[in-house]
């Protein structure tokens, strides 16, 4: 049950920030934060379908988490989710066209190894 | 610049989010089934308590501040970057709440750390990003 709890935890994420990610692209790079500015972004999100998907995607997500951490510690459950870091960054660097560096790989496998570490 | 604050808060308000709702969870109890309906039922059911109400408040903020991170910089920097958070909160733990840190945790923190440094070092932008009306 705590793998499958995981595991939804987990490709909800991903798939969340990925759907968040393209749409937030469209918007473009937002630089003014006054509340006006801000909820003409909102709206212009709103309007995007897959914003839905991804809020979709974060729900059972979320629930999925909650009931993670209502059985198991939170210092399981939060970094056992570094789990998806690779994949995440593989499927932005597939469907975002985002280009990894030597670098930016050498800090996720650290990063990972690191979150993994942090529960043991 | 702006992308560093905002950055800084999405760490900050997805650690106390997490801890906060963690904390509130373990209050509510155990959530038995996890057909989604009950694990939803479960989930408003805990909308009750207080603390989980406060980390469900703070991961909107956390919501909002990492979807204005994502219209200026990669989704794997954000990701990378915003993984210091677990060290805030080893660091939190140990400082604040007196709890014992294993010597395989500090490791951990430490390879987050220089993890996280080295992602830092690279642009946070690698693609060609087109100026939307966010732009003022």
């Amino acid at each position: 049950m705590n793998f499958f709890l995981l595991l939804l935890t987990i490709s909800g994420t991903v798939v969340g920030d990925l759907l968040k990610t393209a749409c937030m692209r469209q918007i473009g790079p937002i630089d003014d934060f006054h509340p006006g500015a801000l909820i003409q972004n909102a709206r212009q999100v709103v309007r995007m379908t897959a914003i839905w998907f991804c809020l979709l995607a974060y729900t059972v997500s979320f629930f999925s988490f909650m009931a993670l951490i209502s059985i198991s510690d939170v210092s399981f459950a939060v970094p056992a989710t570094a789990a998806g870091y690779v994949a995440e960054i593989l499927l932005a660097k597939t469907f975002l066209s985002e280009t990894i560096s030597q670098r930016r790989w050498a800090g996720a496998v650290l990063v990972t190894c690191g979150v993994m570490l942090i529960s043991y | 610049m702006k992308t560093t604050y905002l950055l800084l808060i999405v760490i900050v308000t997805n650690a106390a989010g997490n801890v906060t709702l963690g904390y509130g969870m373990q209050q509510f109890g155990s959530i038995a089934s996890y057909s989604p309906l009950d694990m939803i039922r479960g989930g408003i059911a805990a909308m009750a308590n207080p603390w989980v109400i406060a980390g469900v408040v703070l991961l909107l903020v956390f919501f909002i501040a990492h979807g204005l991170a994502l219209s200026r910089a990669d989704l794997s920097y954000v990701l990378l970057v915003t993984s210091v958070g677990y060290v805030l909160v080893a660091v939190l733990g140990w400082s604040i709440l007196g709890e014992s840190i294993s010597t395989w945790r500090w490791i951990g923190t430490v390879l987050i750390t220089v993890g996280v440094s080295l992602v830092g070092s690279t642009p946070p932008s690698t693609i060609n990003r087109q100026l939307g009306n966010g732009v003022s």
